[in-house]
C-alpha cells in the first residue's frame, strides 16, 4: 500500500519505466493501482535505435509485474515523508499481514 | 497501539527489521540478471519493492567471443538519483562492503 500511495503523490511526473525485457519507456504518469500497474502518456521509448517497434504509440498500460525499475524526478519524492511512511508501515503490517 | 512497537535498534525479531534498520543509509542490493544496485534506502515494503536514492547501478556482462569461445567479462555502471525498484527481482540486501 506504500508504494500504490507514493505513486499516487507522482501523478502527472514524467517518469522513465524500465522493463524486466530491458525496454525503457519514459513518459507522463497517468495512473497506478494496487498491483503498480502504470499507465503512462505521451511515451517515448529511451533508445529507438534498438527498439523501433513502438514509435507510433502514444500512451500505453504497463503490468506491474514485468516493471524492473521506475526512476522518479528527485525533487518530486519527499524521502523524509518516505522514510516515516516505510517505518510506521512496519509497526502496523497493512492487513493481510500474519501475526 | 504500541503495545510491542519495535524501537530503533531494539526488537529485532524478523529479518525485515534488519531492513527497517537499514532505512536512510546507504545499502547493496543484488539482483536477479547480475544486476547490483548502492544507494540509500528511503522506504521499503514487504515485497522488498524499494526506493533508493543516488544510485549506482553495476551490471555484470559476460559476451563470449564468437570465434574464440573465450568469455570477455564486462562491467556496466549506471547512476540515478532516485530508482524504484520491484521487489520481485530483489535477491539481497546488506549494508554496502567497504571494498
Amino acid at each position: 500500500m506504500l508504494f500504490y500511495s507514493f505513486f499516487k503523490t507522482l501523478v502527472g511526473q514524467p517518469v522513465t519505466v524500465e522493463l524486466k525485457n530491458d525496454l525503457a519507456i519514459t513518459g507522463v504518469l497517468v495512473s497506478v493501482d494496487q498491483f503498480l500497474n502504470i499507465k503512462l502518456d505521451n511515451i517515448k521509448v529511451v533508445d529507438e535505435e534498438r527498439y523501433p517497434h513502438m514509435l507510433a504509440v502514444k500512451n500505453c498500460f504497463i503490468r506491474g509485474s514485468v516493471v524492473r525499475y521506475v526512476q522518479l524526478p528527485a525533487p518530486s519524492v519527499d524521502t523524509a515523508l518516505l522514510q516515516d511512511a516505510a517505518r510506521r508501515e512496519r509497526q502496523q503490517p497493512a492487513a493481510g499481514g500474519r501475526k | 497501539m504500541d503495545d510491542h512497537a519495535p524501537l530503533e535498534g531494539a526488537g529485532i525479531e524478523e529479518p525485515l527489521d534488519l531492513v527497517r534498520l537499514s532505512l536512510d543509509e546507504r545499502i547493496y542490493v543484488k539482483l536477479r540478471g547480475d544486476r547490483e544496485l548502492r544507494g540509500k534506502l528511503h522506504a521499503y515494503d514487504g515485497h522488498l519493492n524499494m526506493v533508493l536514492g543516488d544510485v549506482e547501478e553495476t551490471i555484470t556482462v559476460v559476451d563470449v567471443n564468437e570465434e574464440t569461445a573465450e568469455e570477455v567479462i564486462r562491467i556496466v555502471k549506471r547512476n540515478c538519483e532516485m530508482l524504484f525498484v520491484r521487489g520481485d527481482g530483489v535477491i539481497l540486501v546488506s549494508p554496502p562492503s567497504r571494498a
